[in-house]
């Protein structure tokens, strides 16, 4: 196969050779991907302005945001069994480090939360509770690592994902977690439940991943 | 006269299937429209980074691609290259032999489509199966995908139900919620039984070796947590020097294809799994495809080799909307296609070089490309290509110029003209003389003539200055 390689860099080098100068690397200004405060309920300070107003709490305006792409933003683990006791979802895997703090409010008989993901039953658990490494607010977006939620399937196969998030995990926009990316052989942001919009255009939640994309803040 | 193939398969096209592109189309180029403004300053700005960003990158892929071929190594990847579409997929069925692996599910990559992935692998007994849902529904039906981002714009929900009947996921059905669940429930074991996930890269950063995955649905997600082995097939362009210039390029990609700020998953793959995770691929491998790539980049149309397959240059293209994406009859369709597919056809390059002809040069297609790719001006380069190869496509349907040539040379015979034109304005369209005006008669009206009204017009005024 190197044969391959050195041809096609060959090829590479040959196609590049005539011109007689390359385009050089632009730096740009991180003012160019600003958002502009103009959606959801947190208006910019002085409208028209770009950039995030200032002072906006980043989970209030996360949680805008994900709200925007049918995603719920969540306070506090009574609130999250509420609405899973609501919707009858009861079979559930949780992350072994969360458990401690959920173990309480998901009780046994009601709920049955497995703490191990078993792969060859994957299809059996209605929600699935994992930790966040962070998010963005201008996007609502969750960023899962394979350090944090070593269970991918946890936070894929099940119709309902809980994400847990600190406040202080937030960042504002996609610059800043691109710098902020973590060391982790995956790195993966969730923007909202699963969805395709194949059949005639016509939007349809919880494809291949969930149905329910939670986000939710512990202290 | 003989038409261009394009318009034929444009007349030909049903009621229904012209309408479901136009309309789906036109509907994803006005959300974006009126998102890019809204969320940016100065998108125009934005756009030009964005082109500058993969010009640089293209022009300096000598560089960049052994960079990230180390970067890659480093990171637990093992690299590997194909000249060729076979080579390509000779290169992943080797990957699956030596795993013994049989069964592969695909998220949804336009560079499989090109090299024929699926066809070559089910030739060898190994199940192939596409896992995005519309790729899936091109697949049991035999068919391609029209669109490069929707890839099942010319189809019905009533096809669809149709197909599923068929294919045995449940009776007629075509509820677009109903047919989801139904493919949601189909595809699920088959990530878990397939050996190997086989995924597209959107962009791959030459600083951290870094791959780019971006989808909706999470079935890339998915295939890289069932599967032990995950391939990721590559066309060199695919570069992009630093990390942080993602930031320019993924706020662009999803606004211009689907107008959502960021795909639902964007995923970062720098590598296989840790030993001690339980779940995604214990190997990782990366196949760098040329078919055709070092070519273009030789070529005077290099630029398009920036496209990062949004499809908003398709979405906004009159020709596209009234043609559909099969006229193209080429893995890409659309402006972008009219360009990349003649050139990436290599000798077959007379076979497809009407494709450049395929545009009234209306420029919306540079308008809204998030790269700024000057497609009018690669699409006239193209059209010179074919007329100086001879390209017998490149001609059809295109009155010859010498008669216009000789006349313009004639002063005489041009006054006459001129005058004789005035006979167009009754004499009935079936008996014009030129087939080439009969031909654009048949569908439009020639605006009336007015031969000889500015060398009246000029004459008089060139008296007045005289006085």
């Amino acid at each position: 196969m190197s044969g391959a390689r050195e041809k096609i860099l060959g090829r590479v080098q040959a196609a590049l050779a005539p011109l007689k100068e390359r385009s050089p690397l632009p730096d740009w200004d991180p003012v160019l991907i600003e958002r502009r405060g103009a959606i959801g309920a947190v208006p910019a300070a002085n409208p028209g302005e770009p950039g995030l107003a200032p002072k906006v709490d980043l989970w209030t305006l996360f949680a805008e945001r994900l709200r925007a792409l049918h995603g719920l933003p969540m306070e506090g683990e009574a609130a999250l069994a509420q609405w899973l006791k609501e919707n009858g979802w009861t079979e559930g895997y949780c992350d072994p480090k969360l458990w401690p703090h959920f173990k309480a409010s998901l009780p046994e008989p009601t709920f049955h939360v497995s703490t191990v993901f078993d792969r060859a039953n994957y299809d059996n658990y209605q929600f699935g509770i994992t930790i966040a490494s962070g998010a963005i607010a201008e996007t609502g977006t969750l960023v899962l690592t394979d350090r944090d939620t070593p269970s991918r399937l946890g936070a894929l196969a099940p119709w309902a994902h809980v994400a847990v998030i600190r406040r202080e995990q937030i960042v504002p926009d996609v610059a800043s977690a691109l710098a902020t990316m973590p060391l982790d052989p995956n790195v993966i942001w969730v923007s909202g439940p699963s969805k395709t919009a194949d059949v005639e255009g016509i939007l349809i939640e919880g494809v291949h991943g969930p149905g329910q994309q939670v986000a939710l803040l512990i202290p | 006269m003989k038409k261009q193939p394009i318009d034929t398969f444009a007349e030909n096209l049903t009621a229904e299937k012209h309408a479901a592109v136009r309309g789906g189309t036109k509907a994803t180029h006005e959300k974006r429209s009126v998102m890019l403004p809204e969320h940016f300053q100065n998108p125009q700005r934005l756009r030009e980074m964005a082109g500058e960003i993969k010009q640089h990158a293209i022009e300096n892929l000598d560089t960049y691609l052994p960079q990230v071929e180390a970067k890659l190594q480093s990171n637990g990847v093992q690299v590997h290259w194909a000249e060729t579409a076979d080579e390509a997929c000779a290169t992943v069925h080797r990957i699956m032999q030596a795993r013994q692996a049989t069964k592969l599910v695909k998220a949804k990559t336009m560079v499989s489509e090109e090299i024929g992935l699926a066809e070559y692998l089910e030739e060898r007994g190994i199940e192939s199966l596409e896992t995005d849902l519309g790729e899936f529904i091109v697949q049991i039906d035999g068919d391609h995908p029209s669109h490069i981002v929707r890839p099942i714009i010319h189809k019905s929900r009533r096809e669809i139900a149709v197909s599923f009947e068929r294919e045995g996921l449940g009776a007629y059905n075509d509820d677009p919620a109903t047919i989801t669940q139904r493919a949601r429930r189909w595809l699920r074991p088959k990530y878990m039984e397939a050996q190997v996930g086989l995924t597209g890269a959107n962009f791959v950063s030459a600083e951290s070796g870094r791959i780019v995955l971006v989808t909706n649905e999470g079935n890339s997600r998915f295939s890289l947590a069932g599967p032990r082995c995950h391939i990721a097939l590559i066309g060199i362009e695919k570069i992009v020097p630093r990390d942080r210039d993602l930031g320019v390029l993924l706020n662009l990609l999803a606004r211009s294809a689907t107008a959502q700020p960021l795909t639902v998953y964007t995923e970062f793959i720098s590598g296989p799994k840790l030993a001690d995770r339980p779940d995604g691929p214990e190997e990782m491998h990366v196949v760098f495809v040329d078919n055709g790539r070092t070519e273009v980049l030789a070529s005077e149309c290099r630029e398009i080799l920036r496209c990062i397959r949004c499809g908003a240059c398709l979405n906004v293209c009159p020709v596209y909307r009234q043609a559909s994406g099969h006229a193209y009859r080429s893995v890409y369709p659309g402006p972008v296609g009219a360009v990349l597919s003649p050139l990436l056809a290599g000798k077959r390059f007379p076979e497809l070089a009407d494709l450049p002809k395929a545009s009234s040069l209306c420029g919306a297609c540079n308008e809204v490309c998030p790269v700024n790719i000057p497609i009018p001006d690669l699409l006239l380069r193209l059209r010179n290509r074919g007329k100086e190869e001879h390209a017998e496509l490149a001609s059809v349907a295109t009155p010859g110029l010498a008669g216009w040539a000789w006349l313009a040379s004639q002063p005489t015979a041009w006054k006459t003209a001129l005058v004789a034109g005035k006979a167009m304005n009754v004499v009935p369209s079936a008996l014009l003389p030129v087939p080439a005006l009969r031909a654009w008669e048949k569908d439009r009206t020639l605006p009336e003539w007015r031969g000889g009204e500015f060398r009246k017009w000029w004459r008089k005024n060139e008296r007045k200055t005289e006085l």
